[in-house]
């Protein structure tokens, strides 16, 4: 175990090809980073370049107080999970989880011993003798994490590992990696493009766009104060109302409903405003914000209904919201509040999170 | 009513069931009859072989033919010389066609598309036209009469077809399974040994056979570049047979000769069916 650390990276294909532009990040000790954002966005490329599947065309790799950077791969000391799980077909499952071991010349007595532990960890023991394509998917997922975790590598690396699991055994494998991982003091970088795994698993969560980093925090604190507009949209299912507002004197204009600015210097003369549709609640009699708007359309999610809302006094602009599903809301006038608490303002041209007085 | 009648036909064996095997059965007398009656005239004796009209199905079965062929003339050396002659061609053709075509599907080569488009062409080009020279090529190098000057010629002949099966093989390899070779530890060589090769068994055995057919039956090379009679491959052999008079055509030698040249190459596939038919790489991947 040992602390990774990323300066600086930069991966250059062509010059109109950059996948990663610029990217510098630490990973401590018994940290679960997760790599997040759309396809595209430079996250499998980051992790091979940590990997050492790709060089790095500018920047630096560093494991504890190694440099890495022109290691091949089998010398880093890293164990990796793939999407597809690129087992040894032709090898059993003990012969799998024992190769990276044998490679090492480790003592058959301690490789036996090791197997043994991570076997029984993971329920394996029956399926030591099969072969890859014997076995299920699930299973098959099991393997290739037994085959990293029997390593004791510096750093593990995941690439969307539950990507091919169906969507209940997903759920299911998902708590197990938080317990397996959880136990071991180990860091990880995981990769996905599903922001539940990003939120269940990991202790912090870098979002990555288009090469850039666009936020590295807790998944809370993704969650509840998103850095600029991306990560806004990107995080929250359903996604975050973004509307485009004039403001006025320290308030922003939204049909009849004057919304207070966060305090600061200077007042632009427009503004992204965002609020999560689980924010927008109807109205209580303390209220002094209040919105009026008309119910254009109900989708039931089971737990609650998703109303799209048309806000009264504007040309058309539409609020959705999610509410309990204990009325029917279809075609009605109703009359919602948004708690002040709950509120994101992101900067017109940039797209960054106006400052704000809250912690 | 509809129903009733969509249902009937299902009781008695659908025509198009009918069809196929009335087609298959065609196909097969049609490859096949050639072969038969090859293997029908290498057991008759010379007079129903001469009889007139036909005799189909010997009335008197003779091993005659074959064992004039293994003791009146030195046959099996011939199939010695083809044997040793195709199994190097194809080692060699396997050798170095595959690092060949590992390179061509995964490295990004500058020019990939000419050296393809190249080896592609090589494939169409008559070899017929390429005699001339290489006989020039044969006398200055003073290899006539050895089995270098078939060996080479006919691994350079394989080559590109082995270049361009093994290329397509290597492309549904999945990338992952190199990628986590490499972080596992295994260092280049140890990766094709161990990981590839086993893998890539089936295509190498496929091509493999391909390139042994063809260096085995191969002809016209064989005809010039040998002259001498103990470096003579089964073909040159078969072509030469002759009768003890000069307008006796030796038939059923000539039979037992073409049965003979063709069980190596029969045997051959059958040992090796399974594996050209065994997917490997299930299993390696989501499937």
């Amino acid at each position: 175990m040992a602390k990774l650390e990323l300066r600086n990276l930069n991966k250059t294909y062509t010059p109109r090809v950059v996948p990663l532009k610029e990217l510098s990040l630490n990973v401590e000790n018994g940290e679960f980073l997760t790599l997040l954002g759309p396809s595209g966005c430079g996250k499998s490329t980051t992790l091979r370049l940590i990997a050492g599947l790709e060089q790095p065309t500018r920047g630096e790799v560093r494991i504890g107080d190694r440099n890495v950077t022109h290691q091949p791969p089998g010398q880093r000391n890293i164990a990796m999970v793939f999407q597809s799980y690129a087992l040894y077909p032709h090898m059993t499952v003990y012969e799998n989880i024992a190769s990276g071991l044998k490679l090492r010349r480790m003592a058959s007595a301690e490789i036996q011993q090791r197997i043994g532990e991570v076997s029984q960890f993971l329920g394996l023991g029956e399926l030591m003798q099969r072969k890859p394509g014997q076995l299920s998917g699930g299973q098959r997922q099991r393997v290739a994490l037994a085959r990293a975790l029997v390593r004791r590598p510096d750093v593990f690396l995941l690439d969307e590992p539950l990507s091919n699991l169906d969507a209940l055994l997903r759920e299911q494998v998902r708590a197990e990696l938080k317990q397996i991982f959880a136990a071991q003091p180990t860091p990880v970088v995981y990769v996905t493009h599903d922001q539940t795994e990003a939120m269940t698993l990991s202790t912090r969560v870098a979002v990555l766009n288009d090469g850039f980093l666009q936020q590295l925090d807790s998944p809370k604190r993704i969650y509840v104060r998103p850095a600029n507009r991306f990560v806004a949209s990107f995080i929250g299912s359903p996604q975050m109302n973004l509307l485009h507002l004039k403001c006025e004197g320290g308030f922003a204009q939204l049909g009849r409903c004057k919304l207070p600015l966060p305090s600061q210097v200077t007042v632009p003369p427009e503004v992204i405003f965002g609020i999560r549709p689980e924010h927008v609640r109807l109205v209580r009699p303390e209220d002094q914000q209040v919105l009026q708007g008309r119910v254009v359309l109900v989708e039931n999610l089971g737990m609650s209904d998703l109303l799209t809302v048309q806000v009264e006094g504007t040309q058309g602009t539409l609020l959705r919201a999610l509410l309990p599903p204990d009325q029917s809301w279809s075609g009605k006038q109703i009359s919602l509040a948004l708690p002040p608490e709950a509120l994101h303002w992101f900067d017109v041209q940039t797209g960054d999170r106006l400052p704000d007085a809250l912690p | 009513m509809t129903l009733v009648q969509k249902d009937a036909p299902l009781d008695v064996v659908p025509p198009r069931r009918w069809g196929l095997a009335v087609a298959v059965g065609l196909l097969l007398i049609f490859s096949l009859a050639p072969i038969l009656w090859q293997v029908l005239t290498s057991l008759k004796t010379n007079a129903d072989i001469a009889a007139v009209p036909n005799v189909y199905f010997p009335r008197q079965l003779t091993l005659e033919h074959y064992i004039e062929l293994f003791r009146r003339r030195p046959f099996l050396r011939y199939m010695l010389n083809s044997a040793f002659v195709a199994s190097v061609s194809t080692l060699l053709c396997l050798l170095i066609g595959t690092p060949a075509a590992y390179a061509l599907a995964r490295l990004r080569l500058p020019g990939e598309r000419f050296i393809l488009a190249g080896v592609l062409i090589v494939t169409l080009f008559p070899y017929i036209l390429l005699f001339l020279g290489l006989l020039e090529l044969v006398r200055t190098f003073g290899l006539a009469n050895t089995y270098l000057a078939l060996i080479v010629p006919y691994t350079a002949m394989n080559l590109p077809l082995t270049i361009l099966v093994m290329r397509s093989f290597f492309q549904q390899l999945p990338r992952d399974l190199e990628d986590s070779a490499k972080i596992d530890g295994y260092n280049t060589g140890q990766m094709l040994w161990q990981i590839l090769l086993p893998l890539t068994l089936p295509a190498l055995v496929t091509t493999g056979i391909l390139a042994f057919i063809a260096a085995w039956n191969e002809f016209i090379f064989a005809l010039t570049f040998i002259t001498r009679e103990s470096m003579k491959t089964v073909p040159v052999a078969v072509a030469q047979l002759s009768g003890t008079a000069v307008f006796e055509i030796p038939y059923g030698a000539l039979a037992a000769a073409t049965v003979v040249g063709t069980l190596p190459l029969v045997i051959l596939v059958l040992l090796f069916q399974r594996r050209i038919v065994q997917g490997l790489t299930a299993g390696a991947v989501k499937g």
